[in-house]
């Protein structure tokens, strides 16, 4: 496996800390908590929709002082164990760093990002709980789906000159963007992803769905087979923009278990709803 | 064991001629185990008389736990005593505080500032010592053993289980019951309500068989509903948990700052009335200030 160097490393782990929220979410955040009498589930459904939030308030719960049972992996689950208003004011404290840019020097459109994380996320739950049921926990899909790509994020924002490079060799030679980030920075963004992962202390399943999402070698999971199906089905469908643009000689994956590539869309059920509860939060 | 109560009352201290039987001191809890160790639960405003009490036995050693660091349960620290007297060491013991990343040591000097205190923490003459606690990790001290779980407040909030000799005490602090925040008819729901009755069974297992379950009773039923998400049980919650838990008494405190003796009564035996003890049910009682239990 490929690795980085140590100050490469160092410059990624402390990224996060430093990564702000999406716009809207930000915005959302603050409208909301201004009404003392706002209803929880409007302020779970924002942090859910942000993988930066999601990322930074999993990350601090998932702390030693804690000793909770297991590791949280929902949002649901961390109000339910430190309390709203707790989540509440993690949400207000990862507001204050500030918002993501729209644009970053790399090219990268995160808006498009974003829109491309939470229809894989909502896929891969489904898909989870229609060809899963019982190995797949629909949170731990939905998770996975929303952060399988935080690498990327964290490329644009830090390492914006050399995402720009690998983008572009992706697009002008027609190869998948992990080769590229490959070639270019020596590590693709899954590494990156479950290098932050593994850092903030996620269950071992969601590290390796995040870290192996491209690797053919890897022993494929129930997890992992949701999350691939899902991120393909929402580049095949143009859901988003991942940077990685669909293949026509592409590989699908998991016919096994999804029966067929169709029979999986098919059973999805209404895609535009999926879109547009999508598109409301990520504004594209 | 004995159990011993200097505060009783939630939010705000309430002296006066109509709190006089049931006290206006906001929050703090004695425990002393059979070797006569010191366990303080909470330092409302309730640990300075307590402090009065202790002189003859300095220089000494107060192991105090700390449920959550809203005011009522941390404004009489400045107060206690033994940390003006040389000799004396205080621990200080309580939760990892997320949002402002600091742990327990933090509960002093927010308070010991100029514009706030004349003295500041530096010039304290105790040893004071900070323990951070892992939630549900055992924590000796001296003959006993005192073991954390964390409730629902709109803070950080652990309750507190003392066992020493096979006799034990469970303190809530403050403690709301948990609710789903969804609709039954919202997707989310029932996914939610099986993290909520995971949760629940949790604590029900760590108060499991107390022989004296003191809980956060703020509210009646009828009043609950305009406080929901505040952070507070009722009576009927605080009974119900100790039916529940196999608690063999069970005493409801926190009291409103607004709920004079007469009334307090009032709804409590409306409360016992609503909720008859049945055969093994816990006996329920209201605390008081001076209230001592021995175990």
């Amino acid at each position: 496996m490929a690795t980085l160097t140590l100050e490469v490393q160092r410059k990624l782990g402390t990224a996060v800390e430093r990564m702000p929220a999406f716009p809207q979410s930000v915005q959302r955040i603050l409208e909301l908590t201004r009404d003392i009498n706002c209803l929880p589930k409007d302020l779970v459904m924002v942090i859910e929709k942000d993988p930066v939030m999601t990322m930074k308030i999993l990350r601090v719960i998932n702390s030693a002082y804690y000793g909770l049972p297991s590791k949280i992996t929902s949002v649901s689950q961390s109000v339910v164990y430190l309390g709203l208003n707790t989540i509440k004011n993690l949400a207000l404290s990862i507001a204050a760093v500030g918002m993501l840019p729209r644009f970053n020097t790399s090219g990268f459109d995160i808006q498009r990002y974003l829109l491309h994380s939470l229809t894989t996320a909502t896929v891969a739950r489904l898909l989870g709980s229609k060809f899963a049921k019982g190995p797949v926990d629909p949170g731990d899909a939905y998770i996975a789906g929303l952060l399988h790509d935080f690498g990327k994020a964290v490329y644009a924002q830090f390492m914006a000159a050399e995402f720009a490079k690998a983008l572009a060799i992706s697009q002008d030679n027609g190869i998948a963007l992990h080769q590229a980030e490959l070639e270019v920075i020596g590590a693709d963004h899954a590494l990156v992803g479950s290098m932050l992962a593994t850092k903030w202390q996620f269950p071992e399943h969601l590290v390796a769905c995040i870290r192996d999402h491209h690797n053919a070698d890897a022993e494929p999971t129930p997890l992992m087979d949701c999350v691939r199906a899902a991120d393909q089905i929402c580049r095949k469908l143009a859901f988003g923009d991942s940077g990685n643009a669909w293949r026509e000689d592409e590989e699908i994956v998991a016919p096994a278990r999804f029966g067929s590539y169709d029979a999986a869309i098919a059973a999805l059920g209404d895609l535009e709803k999926i879109v547009s509860d999508a598109q409301m939060f990520a504004q594209v | 064991m004995k159990v011993r109560f200097w505060g009783v009352r939630g939010s705000i201290a309430s002296p006066g001629p109509r709190t006089v039987r049931y006290g206006g001191n906001t929050t703090c809890i004695e425990v002393r185990t059979d070797d006569n160790t010191l366990i303080v639960l909470d330092g409302g405003t309730g640990i300075f008389q307590l402090s009065q009490t202790l002189f003859k036995e300095m220089p000494l050693t107060s192991h105090v736990f700390i449920t959550h660091t809203h005011w009522d349960h941390i404004q009489g620290l400045p107060f206690f005593i033994p940390i003006f007297v040389p000799g004396n060491t205080v621990r200080i013991h309580g939760a990892y505080d997320i949002v402002s990343g600091a742990g327990i040591e933090q509960v002093m000097n927010v308070q010991l500032q100029y514009s706030y205190f004349p003295v500041r923490e530096a010039e304290l003459k105790a040893r004071i010592e900070y323990e951070t606690l892992t939630v549900g990790e055992p924590f000796a001290v001296g003959d006993a053993t005192v073991t954390s779980v964390m409730l629902n407040h709109p803070v950080i909030d652990l309750g507190y289980r003392v066992d020493c000799n096979g006799k034990s005490v469970f303190f809530t602090g403050d403690h709301e019951p948990w609710y789903n925040i969804y609709d039954p008819a919202d997707a989310e729901y029932a996914e939610y309500q099986r993290i909520v009755e995971e949760k629940e069974n949790a604590v029900v297992a760590a108060i499991r068989g107390v022989d004296v379950l003191i809980a956060d009773s703020s509210y009646t039923v009828g009043e609950y509903p305009a406080k929901k998400g505040w952070g507070h049980g009722t009576f009927d919650s605080t009974i119900a948990l100790g039916k529940r838990a196999g608690a063999k008494k069970v005493i409801c405190t926190h009291h409103e700052p607004t709920r004079f003796d007469d009334d307090l009564e009032r709804v409590f035996n409306e409360a016992l009335e609503r909720n008859p003890r049945g055969a093994g049910d816990p006996e329920v009682m209201l605390s008081h200030e001076g209230l001592e239990i021995e175990i």
